[in-house]
């Protein structure tokens, strides 16, 4: 028994010791190290995903791809001046974020409504660290800012190019599959309905809700039934959820089929590439710009200008949109949307923020 | 030869495995294995190897004894009813469960604190009891494969939650993704001694939890009964138990503990109630921390706590530069070599019938 554990023990160290040697690069700096020593200007950034993890393709990759643009443009290194803690639970929200606040951080940021109650605790606990959290409202702290999108104005003009679309089809049916019910999926789901009744005021539009934000099967289940039922585009708003929406999407359309999915928060085009010539079944995508949001705040903290209260971000300064570029839009839709968004932006058209519902909350008819 | 070595030994090596596996691999992949240890220092003791001026920080060892929690009280839950003979894989449904109705009298019911805050968990306890009652009940009058019926269960309650959620509770109105904040006179207090740590008296409540299951299991006839049931169902009933009460009796204080975790960790850790979109997965975890734990009371107790760590070690693994994934990598091969710990012991039979025999010759 004894011997066991003294081999036990001396394989451990051997192990360690191998380790040591074949690893160059120092990995284990405990802690960003405060106040830059070579650079002029240097900040701390600590960034916390949600349980979707930091290579969502969504929501939390794009955040830290804005910390990380903010990094590259001022000579700031990853693992020293800006890190990510992914959160495998939602019970670890806040130990995660007061692991960077107890590091010293200059901004710890995190994105997702899921975060509103674990950011006014762990804000309260560190009043002299300054956080930054997306898509939550309804926070009063000094050292809290909160930044919100204007969904429904993005979610309008992909509506536009949806109704078009459904008019082109002449199948004058549209759908929406989300991920779950929130004030935040409300704003989404009103300005889509506008924009599709805007351009197709008789298109039926299927909306389902699939309570979650990481089943693939679900989302793909829902998009069947909505396309059975005749939707030409679905706006899939559910996470990886609506990676199960494009699968499905770019499966029909791999079967001659004339169906669309229009992506959400980032450009998802390439998720929907399908058949030999890289085609994609992803029409468009609603941008929801929250790589912004944190490269401002990061501005924001080595310019000290850093405050808290909320930022909306809204179509008239970029926060939301579609991507720059569009293969599978015609002329004709670019020209619409471009409307639309003048439209939006002048004032003449005001976007609802709270959407219209039937009786069943499925199937609705403008 | 089969039980010459003790549970505790076989769990102590199958944890020592599985860390030099996940040390292997970090040597392996370019990364310092060393930092594992740092890591899981720092959790245990607060303190930091690489920054020894910063001094002990207890919110680490706090968080550490918070994320144990609720997988000790599933733990208990999965190894209450393999004592006797059923595999409860339905805690994921029973957490909901108590989740429920700890929302319902949270929001729903007045009384002064303390009384609330207990009445909130004894609730939650019914709820996790009256959930597993189904499977309990079919299992034992109709012989139905509990497995089944459980894991159908989890799904259940994770949708009823959302409908019952949304139709009985005042919902939060900024995110409309879960219920108001509960009263202050439903509080586990805060422990956090002045750190940003949630830990709180639940503490208590798991380690009541804990005495309860040992008193039960081992120490009354009902325990002794719902063990034979266990052992031997058919030789139960012949000897005059009631194995069919026992079993769906079993099921039911198993959902209880469970139920109880539901409440400490929406008190504890969140404070209002919750609308799931996808499982928590303590349900699942109870299952390895009753199999490492060997099914007793100060097993589930030891190995709850050994997962909490690796849990709440997550947090360390990636601010040193090791992938949060080596946690959950270590646990699944502490689990396999628990598995397998006929072929453990007969290696150690093998290591210890050449000491022998080595002795044998030195001596000759």
């Amino acid at each position: 028994m004894k011997k066991f554990f003294r081999i036990a023990l001396i394989a451990m160290l051997a192990i360690a010791l191998v380790g040591c040697t074949s690893n160059e690069t120092p990995t284990g700096t405990d802690t960003p190290t405060t106040g830059g020593t070579e650079q002029t200007a240097s900040i701390n950034v600590g960034f916390v995903t949600d349980t979707g993890g930091i290579d969502d393709k969504s929501f939390n990759q794009t955040s830290y791809e804005g910390i990380k643009r903010f990094a590259s443009e001022n000579g700031l290194v990853e693992g020293t001046n800006f890190s990510y803690l992914q959160s495998s639970g939602e019970e670890q929200y806040v130990p995660n974020l007061s692991q960077f606040a107890e590091e010293g951080v200059d901004l710890v940021a995190a994105a997702g409504y899921l975060f509103q109650g674990a950011i006014e605790e762990v804000a309260k606990a560190y009043p002299d660290v300054n956080f930054l959290v997306i898509d939550v409202a309804g926070i009063d702290i000094p050292n809290v800012q909160t930044a919100n999108f204007a969904v429904n104005e993005g979610s309008y003009l992909v509506g536009v190019v949806a109704g078009k679309k459904a008019i082109e089809a002449g199948t004058n049916h549209v759908g929406m599959v989300i991920g779950q019910e929130s004030e935040s999926m409300n704003g989404f789901w009103a300005g889509y309905q506008e924009g599709v009744w805007s351009v197709c005021p008789d298109c039926v539009i299927s909306y389902d809700n699939a309570n979650n934000f990481g089943d693939t099967a679900v989302g793909k289940t829902l998009a069947q039934k909505q396309f059975e039922a005749g939707a030409t585009v679905i706006f899939a708003c559910a996470g990886a959820t609506g990676n199960g929406v494009i699968q499905e999407a770019a499966e029909r359309r791999t079967n001659g089929e004339d169906v669309w999915v229009i992506g959400v928060d980032t450009d998802q085009y390439d998720l929907g590439i399908y058949g030999e010539n890289g085609e994609s079944c992803i029409l468009t995508s609603m941008m929801k710009r929250v790589d912004t949001a944190t490269y401002n705040a990061c501005q924001q903290i080595l310019d000290g200008t850093f405050k808290g209260g909320n930022i909306d971000y809204t179509l008239a300064d970029e926060g939301v949109g579609l991507p720059d570029e569009n293969p599978n839009l015609t002329e004709e839709d670019l020209a619409a949307v471009e409307e639309a968004k003048e439209a939006i932006i002048s004032g003449e058209v005001t976007v609802s923020t709270t959407p219209q519902t039937s009786a069943d909350n499925e199937l609705i008819i403008g | 030869m089969t039980r010459k070595h003790s549970a505790l030994t076989i769990s102590i090596i199958a944890v020592i495995m599985g860390v030099l596996i996940g040390c292997l691999i970090l040597a392996v992949t370019g990364r310092n294995p060393l930092n594992i240890f740092v890591a899981l220092i720092r959790s245990l003791t607060g303190f930091s190897i690489n920054r020894p001026d910063r001094g002990i920080n207890l919110m680490y060892p706090l968080n550490w004894l918070l994320s144990s929690m609720p997988i000790i009280l599933t733990g208990l839950s999965v190894a209450f009813a393999y004592r006797t003979g059923l595999f409860n894989i339905g805690g994921e449904g029973q957490f909901i469960a108590g989740c429920i109705a700890c929302s319902f009298v949270a929001l729903m019911v007045d009384l002064p604190p303390v009384v609330h805050t207990l009445a909130c968990i004894v609730a939650a306890a019914l709820a996790g009891a009256i959930w597993a009652f189904l499977p309990g009940f079919l299992k034992a009058y109709r012989n139905i494969n509990e497995v089944v019926i459980c894991v159908m269960l989890n799904y259940t309650a994770l949708y009823f939650n959302d409908w019952f959620t949304r139709t009985f509770f005042p919902i939060d109105t900024f995110t409309l993704a879960r219920t108001i904040d509960y009263p202050e006179s439903v509080s586990l207090g805060n422990l956090g001694f002045g750190t940003a740590s949630q830990f709180n008296w639940g503490f208590v409540i798991v380690l009541i939890c804990v005495a309860v299951f040992w008193f039960v299991m081992e120490k009354t006839t009902f325990g002794y009964s719902l063990r034979a049931t266990g052992f031997n169902s058919e030789g139960s009933r012949y000897a005059g138990m009631k194995n069919r009460r026992n079993t769906v009796l079993s099921m039911m204080i198993a959902g209880a503990f469970t139920g109880i975790a539901g409440a400490i960790v929406l008190i504890g850790n969140y404070g209002y109630g919750r609308i799931f979109t996808s499982f928590d997965n303590f349900g699942f975890d109870g299952i390895s921390v009753a199999l490492v734990g060997g099914s007793n009371a100060l097993g589930v107790l030891a190995s709850g706590l050994l997962f909490g760590l690796m849990a709440a070690s997550e947090t360390q693994f990636q601010i040193l530069g090791i992938p949060s994934e080596i946690s959950d990598l270590i646990q699944a091969a502490i689990i396999i070599f628990v598995a397998i710990q006929y072929g453990v012991s007969l290696v150690l039979d093998l290591i210890s019938n050449n000491i022998m025999k080595k002795k044998v010759k030195e001596a000759a």
